[in-house]
């Protein structure tokens, strides 16, 4: 049987650039062990505010990196450090393009 | 349902050998994975790309493959024989490890759809999946906000742990001042929980659609301005375009060719809004008719002026 949804405009939460995300969320998010995400900010690919790991927040724009992180790990067999220089590079990528015609 | 040539998908023959195999998809992975290659059918060619690795990969399913004979062509209207995988013994129930639920239906046929066994059957309350999904944006909605309607499928299971492909619609509120790449996250809009735990939630990655006029760098906004030889060389106030509406900008006499005006805050709204970047681009009046044929002239005659003097000759 098919239920119609009713359409009401759904409000969503910003992930903001300052403090927004815990270890645990970000995990969660990802769907992935918390070793993982240590790894990545280990390899400064992410770079959270706080000593500890318990006070670790990650900056909203963390769960693309490392999302992006994950799928190139995965879907090319690249290491940590690989992963990180792809990400540099990918990053300066696409500045130049979005500055282009300037 | 279509016939796929795996081999030609990975650009090998059939005599390729297994490390041979794995360097051509591990090259052509590189070359189109959505996260390197911003060509728009590059997902679809490293989906591509993945299930033909899936298969050719696995010695198993790759003899299972190559049994179907070397007469197939690419896009043949296809129908598994009868009985075409008899003798073959698959580790793993034939089913693909990664379970991923967009293979083709071709894939599907051969070797089988992740089925409700390799589902966790939890008896314990847990939290419903995350769900991942883009929303295409328009740079104006950034500034203004805007109402964007989803349409979205996720595979689900039902009561009886059958996999099915739920489509819903979902009417977002896109906040003022998002960025590209930003992410919103919907609560309890991501997949139903597990023994009356709470739902996984939505999270929406904002990307923008190109625009004809502006670049768009975090907050910052860029906009090439065309203007007359002689708004440049005498001064002068032109109306300019911004995503929130035209303004008036003074551009000084004797400025030039690219020179870059800065209009604070004028870029996407935020805590900290951005700016916007007027960068100037000369237009010359074309020479259409005879009068402005005879200011160029003119202009030519009068005026000392070698844009060369820098280069010496």
């Amino acid at each position: 049987m098919k239920k119609k949804e009713i359409l009401s405009v759904l409000e969503g939460l910003v992930l903001e650039e300052g403090n927004a995300l815990t270890l645990r969320q970000l995990c969660r998010v990802c769907s992935v062990h918390a070793e993982c995400i240590i790894e990545l900010v280990d390899e400064g690919i992410l770079e959270p505010t706080g000593t500890a790991v318990e006070q670790y927040r990650f900056h909203g724009d963390s769960l693309r990196r490392a999302r992006t992180a994950f799928r190139l790990q995965r879907d090319l067999g690249i290491n940590l450090a690989g992963v990180a220089l792809a990400l540099d590079l990918l990053e300066e990528i696409e500045q130049l393009r979005s500055r282009i015609r300037f | 349902m279509e016939y796929k040539d795996y081999y030609q998908i990975l650009g090998i023959d059939r005599k390729t050998t297994q490390d041979e195999i794995k360097k051509a998809y591990r090259k052509l992975a590189r070359k189109y994975h959505p996260d390197v290659n911003n060509a728009t059918d590059a997902e679809e060619r490293f989906k591509e790309l993945g299930e033909a690795y899936e298969v050719l990969k696995d010695p198993e399913k790759r003899a299972a493959y190559d049994r179907l004979g070397a007469d197939w062509q690419k896009g043949h209207d296809f129908r598994p024989p009868p009985d075409w995988d008899a003798g073959f013994e698959f580790s793993g129930g034939g089913f693909t490890e990664k379970g991923e639920s967009d293979f083709s239906d071709f894939f599907e046929a051969l070797f089988g759809r992740r089925q409700s066994s390799d589902v966790r059957h939890t008896a314990f309350r847990s939290q419903g999946e995350d769900h991942h999904a883009k929303v295409l944006i328009d740079l104006e909605d950034a500034y203004h906000g805007a109402d964007r309607t989803l349409n979205l499928s996720a595979p689900e299971l039902d009561s009886e742990g059958h996999v099915r492909i739920r489509e819903r619609t979902l009417k977002v509120k896109i906040p003022k001042g998002v960025k590209q790449g930003q992410h919103i996250r919907l609560a309890g809009q991501g997949s139903p929980g597990l023994g009356g735990g709470p739902a996984g939630d939505l999270y929406l990655q904002i990307e923008f659609n190109p625009h004809s006029m502006y670049q768009v760098e975090g907050r910052d906004v860029y906009l090439e301005l065309p203007v007359a030889p002689w708004e440049v060389a005498l001064g002068a106030t032109v109306k300019t375009p911004t995503p929130g509406g035209p303004v008036g900008l003074k551009i000084p006499a004797g400025s030039f060719q690219g020179r870059k005006f800065r209009l604070k805050g004028k870029g996407i709204p935020g805590k900290t809004p951005g700016n916007l970047y007027v960068v100037l681009r000369i237009e010359l009046p074309p020479v259409t008719s005879e009068r402005n044929k005879k200011m160029y002239r003119e202009m030519a005659e009068k005026m000392a002026f070698n844009p060369r003097a820098g280069l010496g000759v």
